[in-house]
């Protein structure tokens, strides 16, 4: 079917081998009937022969190079989407051979007029870089050049290649902190998360601790701090910035707005920028978007919950207001359970344990065993950490100790048995009481635990304890190793002490053991037998281990102190890869320390402006778009300078925009739209605002509220930009308003508002600004005209 | 970046794989099939495994496994998201996304993930931008491609791509200008034994669908809104603009989307639309136990609520439950213990009640059982 004539019959042939490839089924044996078909006209035929071309190169290379004279052909085609495909596959298909085809391609890419061709051309570069490592100083070039391009499109595809090839070039950086800090809210999402990755490395390298200074006074003034988080805090932050290095607070603060994406990964990123880079005092403004990742899918609440367990182990603070958030929901899986235990026991402090603890005994009463397990040693962790509440709690978990459930017994005595050791005062009932459960427990490690316990403190217990060892040693043969072991070590324990009664037992258990099949126990009874029953009377060395076996066995014991297992984490940049497994992943970029001496600031200076000078006007005509562009969303209103024409530049301009125009006639069109809100705007003389009824068109609201929300007043009111339009016609009324507002264009030019100049304030170079703003009104009358003749 | 991309369905075969870079086995699932013996559930499963030399992260939606495979050192949630964003445009395109589906369609399948994703890297996942390059299908289109011998397939760069709005597609026309807003709001509460509420948050929605022509540019006010602790917005919105006036102002995509979410969290208070007065009592002893539980209406300002749905995770020890409602249906699932009571609409005269005996397995011990309530 692939060598017919027909299209069709060809695209079903390729269909079904598309389907064999993306089921798994090897289709490499019709390598060259479909590498013929690379030519053909028939864009989904050749798209899929491209698909598959990538699945297969790599295995027929010899016969893949058939393929790439019709790609070099395809990268000078005039359309830019079929010149970007050609040269992601040509870079997709893994043949050393081309090497130096695809460099030439990517250098060709790079000073592309489209950017999409150029964003292509940023996406190739880790692909050689990948397929030949030695290309790499001359593919550092390409990506330095591509690093100083202005549009939102290339920067991202640019930075993540630049984080791919050569992370290690931090000084490429340098010059376009202050650009890519501006454009951050405008690239697309997911080069904002690897934007947002690389400069807080580049801030941990380039900007000293902020918190350095502050670290002795910031211990006290904590609290009040954090609590409230509106006014008073923002003062308090002004008055402690001026410490911070004026492009660090650029950074954060162009990174903020980006916490109130929709996308998890960029909040978690900016995040991660805050909790690496920003004043203590500030890294608390991004709990409560991370609070509200915790709505989202499981897999977006696993990751977050890890990196806030994480953080929390640092900055109890930050999360105490949204304690109540992690409260365990029954619909909850699992491990997010565990992990919002985790949580909750780290947050713990006096003021809200309290709370906690009545939380924590209602988990215990869930089904989910191991669940309901963690959330008793939850309990123990908040009882040691926690002072004050140590009784209550023990009070607690010895009423659990009559509990139906065998594991929820069982893991309480495990607790209860760790939080004896730290306050091993008088306790004497709740040790009388476990002893009591010895008959009734049956898991392992809880029998071992009361053993244990027993043995430890057996003084307060002298008639109990050796009945126990007593029952013990009659069912010796049927325990688990774990308790056997614990049997012996309580059996030498009490021999120590109370010789008299147990000495016998103790020789019984620990012939026992000598028979036992695990080897671990039965070095553990001779071992033990030398110590406390030394053969030969005679010899002298036994004896001395002996006359110490007291100290040996009974010496006091330090208390276990319950940690987070999250506070090793540190190490690793939060919400990487690395620090949710906490071991290093492949390629991890460790975090530098803060430097002590911050290098020099005006390694960050921009001297692009002489150099964008220096390049063909074209380059920048385009330069001042995309700026105009990035300004659209970033600022409220952009309204920009219009002067006289400048011959000089105006043919370029010309020219540039038709070549946007072959392929995007339509971008004209919305850009006028824009244009004539910001005219208009200028002409109402409120530049500040946005003028809402121009260029909208009328719509049919329809609300449908939802029941459920009817007593909170966030009742929406959509706004029906001006109520006077409600009657006329819907579609009428955008054209309507263009028409209006294009005399109004017409007479703006010589209206020369000084104030708006301040939107360029960032070029610091007035004489670039003047260049600008000619090079914009170019722009605006050429496509005033082209608006015209199309209405 | 992601490597490859495995989808699995429930019995655990890999029905299609995508690589993006050089080739890796299908057999690196192994590892993932043996956390997934390991968990209870399907839920349980870690989202991210690490294996010696890959690492497996993973997103579970409408039953099937969308495994990545990534070897270097990558932010886990960026891939997540990545995965749910295909997920989503799979939804977006074909209306569901189940295994039959991705199989009738892989074609679409394939191109859609080619398109998505560049060398590992996201490419274009505006959903506005794929649906140029790639046109969804439908039977109209089918039918007419195959008799004019057009493709689905665009030849031309989508001019979005190329914008700063990337989402909004160029030269959109409609005769009839309209624009719906849906507000969705979900309230979780956790309430305790007596009734009274430890903790309550409102998560909501504005979901929208905007068939304005041409570039329209909205605005968007709330009467309060302070209300909203948080805030996430679809990107059209500007956050400038947020920032100072607390007014929405944006040029939506054409189309369906989510404009934004907020959430008001536990600090301000809530009201729940409904209160349960319940009593459960399961009997060690002999093998019954009674369950009784009226639903009432509590501060809905005097709108009716609707579509209630009261479900039950029952502990394992409960065999059948013999249960009586004077309205609505009940129904309980002896295998997963699960009894569900379509109640409906509540009506403030007679309030909605269900009553019974439950019928428990001898010898087993007596669990609380926590009802978590879907009120909608």
């Amino acid at each position: 079917m692939l060598d017919s004539n027909k299209d069709n019959l060809k695209l079903e042939a390729m269909k079904r081998i598309i389907g064999m490839v993306a089921k798994g089924r090897e289709a490499s044996d019709l390598f060259p009937a479909v590498v013929k078909n690379v030519v053909s006209k028939n864009i989904e035929v050749k798209k899929l022969v491209y698909v598959y071309l990538v699945r297969y190169a790599e295995e027929q290379q010899d016969l893949a190079l058939l393929s790439i004279s019709t790609f070099q052909r395809a990268l000078k085609d005039p359309n830019q989407l079929i010149r970007a495909s050609a040269l992601r596959v040509l870079s997709s298909i893994r043949v050393t051979m081309i090497v130096p085809i695809v460099m030439l391609a990517i250098k060709d890419a790079a000073a592309d007029m489209s950017p999409y061709v150029r964003k292509t051309a940023a996406h190739a570069i880790p692909k050689l870089y990948s397929l030949d490592q030695d290309q790499k100083e001359e593919l550092i070039q390409v990506l330095e050049k591509l690093l100083y391009d202005k549009t939102t499109l290339v920067v991202g595809s640019a930075v993540m290649a630049f984080e791919e090839v050569c992370p290690e070039r931090i000084d490429l950086i340098h010059k376009n902190f202050r650009k890519l800090c501006s454009l951050l809210v405008d690239v697309d999402e997911w080069g904002q998360v690897v934007i947002i990755n690389m400069l807080t490395r580049y801030a941990r390298s380039q900007f000293t601790d902020p918190n350095l200074q502050d670290v002795d006074e910031d211990e006290e003034s904590k609290r009040p701090f954090y609590e409230d988080e509106n006014e008073v805090d923002e003062e308090q932050q002004e008055k402690r910035a001026p410490t911070l290095d004026p492009d660090h607070r650029l950074l954060l603060r162009s990174a903020k707005p980006l916490l109130q994406s929709r996308n998890a990964a960029v909040v978690l990123s900016v995040a991660q920028l805050y909790h690496h880079t920003a004043p203590r005092s500030e890294v608390h403004q991004v709990a409560k978007a991370m609070i509200r990742l915790l709505r989202s899918h499981r897999e977006v609440q696993d990751i977050v919950l890890t990196s806030i367990a994480a953080t929390a182990t640092r900055r109890k603070v930050m999360f105490e207001p949204f304690l109540k958030s992690f409260f365990v929901r029954s619909s909850d899986a699992t491990h997010i359970k565990l992990l919002k235990l985790e949580i909750l026991t780290s947050l713990a402090t006096e003021s809200s344990v309290g709370i906690i603890l009545r939380e924590l005994q209602t988990y215990v009463a869930a089904h989910d065993p191991p669940f309901v397990a963690a959330a008793i040693q939850a309990i123990g962790r908040c009882a040691s950490n926690i002072k004050e509440v140590t009784d209550t709690c023990l009070n607690g978990l010895v009423s659990l100790l009559s509990n139906k459930d065998q594991a929820v017994v069982a893991e309480s005595v495990v607790v209860i048995k760790k939080l004896l050791q730290t306050q091993p005062s008088a306790h004497r009932e709740i040790i009388i009481q476990m002893a009591k459960l010895v008959d009734s427990v049956t898991v392992p490690q809880a029998r071992a635990s009361i053993l244990w316990l027993l043995g430890e403190y057996s003084e307060r217990v002298p008639k109990i304890a050796p009945d126990v060892l007593r029952k013990m040693a009659k069912t010796f043969t049927s325990e688990e190793d774990i308790v056997k072991l614990q049997v012996m070590t309580l059996a030498v324990k009490l021999c120590l002490t109370n010789p008299k009664q147990t000495k016998l037992l103790c020789q019984y258990v620990l012939q026992l053991a000598k028979y036992d099949q695990n080897y671990d126990l039965r070095d553990r009874a001779r071992f033990l037998r030398h110590i406390i029953f030394p053969a030969d009377a005679e010899s002298g060395g036994p004896t001395r281990l002996s006359k110490q076996a007291k100290k040996i066995f009974l010496a006091p014991k330090p208390a276990p102190v319950p940690e987070s297992h999250f506070k090793d984490r540190e190490q690793f940049q939060l919400g990487s890869l690395s620090h949710y497994i906490n071991t290093k992943a492949n390629g991890y970029q460790e975090l530098p320390p803060f430097p002590l001496e911050a290098p020099d600031p005006k390694a960050r200076d921009v001297e692009t402006e002489p150099q964008v000078m220096e390049q063909a006007p074209l380059f920048t005509a385009k330069k001042v778009s995309s700026k105009k562009d990035s300004k659209f969303y970033s600022d409220t209103e952009s309204p920009e300078d219009e002067s006289e024409e400048d011959e000089n530049s105006s043919d370029e301009d010309d020219d540039d925009d038709e070549e946007e125009e072959d392929s995007s006639s339509d971008k004209d069109e919305e850009e006028d739209d824009n244009e004539d809100e910001e005219s208009s705007g200028l002409e109402e003389k409120l530049p500040k605002k946005v003028v809402k009824s121009n260029a909208k068109p009328k719509s049919d609201e329809e609300e449908e509220e939802d029941e459920s929300d009817e007593d909170d007043s966030s009742s929406e009111s959509v706004s029906d930009s001006d109520s006077e339009d409600e009657s006329s016609e819907p579609s009428s009324v955008p054209k309507k308003q263009t028409r209006n507002a294009k005399p109004a264009k017409e007479s703006t030019p010589v209206v020369k508002p000084k104030s708006n100049l301040d939107l360029l304030l960032d070029l610091d170079d007035g004489v670039f600004c003047q260049l600008i703003s000619k090079v914009l009104s170019v722009i605006f009358c050429f496509q005033f005209l082209q608006h015209l003749l199309q209405s | 970046m992601i490597h490859s991309l495995f989808i699995i369905n429930p019995s655990g075969d890999v029905f299609m794989e995508k690589h993006w870079k050089s080739v890796i086995s299908r057999s690196v699932c192994d590892y993932f099939f043996d956390h997934q013996r390991k968990a209870s559930s399907p839920e349980d499963i870690p989202p991210v495994i690490a294996t010696p030399h890959h690492y497996l992260i993973s997103v579970y939606r409408s039953s099937m496994f969308f495994v990545a495979v990534c070897t270097t050192e990558v932010a886990p949630l960026f891939v997540v998201e990545f995965l749910h964003r295909v997920v989503d445009t799979f939804e977006d395109y074909f209306s569901e996304c189940t295994e039959s589906i991705i199989k009738e369609h892989y074609v679409v399948v394939y191109e859609l993930l080619d398109e998505m994703l560049d060398n590992g890297f996201p490419l274009a996942t505006e959903s506005n931008i794929l649906k140029e390059l790639i046109k969804p299908p439908n039977i109209l289109r089918t039918i007419a491609n195959t008799v004019t011998g057009k493709s689905n397939v665009s030849s031309t760069l989508p001019s979005g791509q190329l914008s700063n709005i990337p989402w909004r597609r160029t030269g959109v026309k409609y005769t009839n200008n309209e624009a719906y807003f849906d507000m969705i709001e979900e309230v979780d509460a956790i309430i305790d034994k007596s009734g009274s509420t430890v903790c309550a948050e409102i998560q909501g929605y504005i979901d929208c669908c905007i068939k304005l022509s041409g570039m329209p540019d909205l605005s968007l006010s709330f009467v309060n809104p302070r209300l909203f602790d948080d805030v996430s917005f679809h990107p059209c919105v500007r956050f400038k603009r947020w920032e100072s006036e607390r007014v929405l102002s944006f040029i939506p995509p054409d189309g369906n989307f989510r404009l934004m979410s907020y959430h008001i969290g536990s600090q301000s208070i809530v009201a729940i639309p409904v209160y349960v007065r319940h009593s459960l009592c399961l009997r060690e002893s002999g093998s019954g136990g009674r369950l009784d539980i009226t639903l009432g209406p509590k501060q809905t300002l005097g709108r009716t609520i609707e579509n209630v749905v009261l479900e039950i995770p029952m502990p394992k020890s409960v065999l059948n439950c013999g249960l009586v409602t004077n309205q609505g249906k009940y129904t309980f699932d002896p295998v997963s213990k699960l009894l569900v009571w379509e109640v409906g609409r509540i009506d403030v005269t007679k309030l909605p009640n269900i009553r019974g005996t439950i019928s428990l397995q001898s010898g087993s011990p007596p669990v609380e059982a926590n009802p978590s309530i879907n009120v909608s």
